[in-house]
């Protein structure tokens, strides 16, 4: 045996093992367009509280009477409805994304590791949802951004073991982010616009140059 | 040189075989299926190397039913992790070998 082919040996055993282990043709881009969606939303979201309600103390924080129509629900179903056209349209395009990635590289989006990067991934959303909506139902409106921010964190670290590690500290820091944001409450949706938002876009261009880019150069 | 050939194991001589014993050293267990696609082989061959490492006692078959699809699955055993190491072990020798 040679020495090329001892490594030949090596490397391919490597390889195969990553990608038995690892859910990787998740799309860097999707991150990216997540966290544009969700820049966007928190703009409207803005928009309707601040802004068109007439009581705007730009930028923040909202005055006592802003908290007060917040906090009495008037607005709690537009920006649920907002939240969930948000995350409608972050889910779709990721999927899109990450099949159309699969494809190029000839892979299976629906095997062993994205199954269990979903089931990993799965659990905290879940609870975390129905959290959510328990929040809402007792008109804690204000604690809901931060709350969203933990869980989706812990969604993430939980599922990182099966895809990149780098999903780990983009869940790390939604984690700390939505700590923070529970220390200032009236600020939750500078924060959700932070976490879904600038988090999104940056973990996604890093995905994209560090993994994307170089793959289909090949 | 020849000490180190020796460690070798001989069901790992073929590629496929031991990118099988990667698979299921690196994961708890591994279906057919799966196993077929990540590894871009036919059903014959893939099931043919199975049963070459099945014979060694390398790894052990779980058959179970998905609904009515019998879904057959596969784990290293024992022996199978031992047996794999050594061989890692002596190409990494090898190597050592070599540059030394």
């Amino acid at each position: 045996m040679k020495d090329k082919d001892v490594l030949d040996e090596i490397s391919s055993i490597k390889n195969i093992m990553e990608r038995s282990t690892r859910f990787i043709s998740l799309s860097g881009l999707s991150g990216v367009m997540a966290g544009v969606y969700a820049l966007i939303g928190s703009w409207l979201a803005y928009q309707s509280i601040y802004i068109l309600r007439g009581s705007s103390t730009f930028p923040y924080p909202a005055i006592l009477s802003d908290l007060l129509t917040f906090e009495r629900g008037e607005l709690a179903g537009e920006m649920f409805v907002l939240a969930l056209i948000v995350l409608i349209l972050s889910i779709s395009t990721g999927i899109w994304l990450t099949v159309r990635k699969a494809r190029r590289k000839g892979q299976s989006v629906w095997n062993q590791s994205s199954r269990a990067f979903l089931r990993k991934g799965a659990l905290p959303l879940v609870a975390g949802g129905c959290f959510i909506l328990i929040l809402l139902w007792h008109h804690y409106y204000a604690v809901a951004a931060p709350v969203s921010l933990i869980f989706y964190g812990l969604a993430l670290t939980a599922a990182s073991q099966y895809t990149y590690g780098d999903v780990k500290w983009l869940g790390l820091c939604e984690i700390a982010l939505g700590l923070i944001a529970m220390l200032f409450p009236l600020y939750g949706l500078l924060f959700w616009a932070l976490g879904f938002g600038v988090l999104h876009i940056l973990y996604g261009t890093i995905m994209y140059f560090k993994y994307d880019r170089e793959n289909s150069a090949h | 040189m020849k000490i180190a050939l020796t460690n070798f194991d001989k069901a790992f001589e073929n590629r496929i075989r031991l990118q099988i014993m990667s698979v299921l050293v690196a994961n708890e267990s591994y279906d057919f299926n799966s196993l077929k696609e990540l590894l871009a082989v036919t059903d014959g061959n893939l099931a043919s190397h199975l049963k070459a490492l099945e014979k060694e006692e390398y790894i052990s078959v779980i058959k179970s039913f998905l609904g009515r699809k019998p879904n057959t699955r596969y784990q290293a055993s024992a022996k199978g992790i031992t047996a794999f190491k050594k061989h890692l072990e002596a190409l990494e020798n090898l190597i050592k070998q070599q540059k030394s």
